[in-house]
């Protein structure tokens, strides 16, 4: 999986492209982690536009980057997941919880 | 088919490669194929994550075809399952340390249309799904 990061004001934007499982998922957590770290932004926004694939390892990570943002006051929001990755976002209920956008600019007026 | 190789987590994506390669056999959807990889990949990481704790230890995986149903087994000799029917429960994990969803059995029964999971402590796991591939 290749991630990269953008910043916008106060939030830490996430790209994420390839396939999201137990392999890749640590490297995931690993880097947001590390970029929160480093430049305590205050919110999340996860972009799976390029995410080809995940199962419920990715869902392990998205909730666990939820739980770290939200006990610090953020927010965290996934955006415009394909249809097979939105089926295990809704098997998850997730989306109970997590907001979901289109877009990033979207995402960046609702956050 | 049948396939063997070593539990590490790059191997999580050869598995659903191959096993995608082999539904392919039936003609099915794009859906179907992405059902079928999903639940395949969730069993193959709980033989790496809980079978062989991340340790490694091979992985067996056999794909079968009787007319237009698939029966896919994943094996391994890990440590085995103490309580299946509570591994079976949603959102439950043994190892929450790990990020882990728990909702790997869940994700095999709402995308195939049958889940065996049979194992024994000290010996090791067998999960048999079926579906039946429509289109």
């Amino acid at each position: 999986m290749f991630i990269s990061f953008k910043v916008n004001q106060d939030k830490l934007i996430v790209f994420l492209e390839g396939e999201l499982d137990h392999h890749s998922a640590e490297q995931v957590r690993s880097k947001i982690d590390n970029k929160i770290q480093d430049n305590n932004e205050k919110n999340i926004i996860l972009d799976f536009s390029k995410v080809s694939f995940m199962d419920s390892s990715g869902i392990g990570v998205v909730i666990g980057r939820y739980k770290m943002i939200t006990a610090k006051g953020g927010k965290l929001c996934v955006v415009n997941p394909a249809s097979n990755v939105n089926k295990i976002f809704e098997l998850s209920g997730l989306f109970k919880i997590i907001n979901r956008y289109k877009s990033i600019s979207e995402a960046i007026n609702n956050l | 088919m049948k396939i063997e190789f070593k539990g590490i987590s790059q191997n999580e994506s050869f598995a659903r490669v191959a096993v995608a390669s082999f539904v392919s056999l039936l003609d099915p959807t794009i859906e179907e194929i992405t059902d079928v990889k999903t639940a395949v990949s969730e069993a193959v990481t709980n033989s790496i994550i809980h079978g062989y704790e991340n340790k490694g230890g091979l992985v067996k995986v056999e794909g079968y075809i009787t007319g237009s149903e698939i029966m896919v087994i994943i094996s391994d000799e890990g440590v085995g399952i103490a309580d299946i029917e509570k591994a079976r429960e949603p959102l439950y994990t043994s190892r929450p340390d790990l990020e882990r969803s728990g909702m790997g059995f869940t994700v095999m029964e709402s995308f195939m249309d049958e889940l065996i999971v049979e194992s024994e402590l000290g010996t090791g796991t067998k999960v048999t799904m079926k579906k039946i591939i429509k289109h």
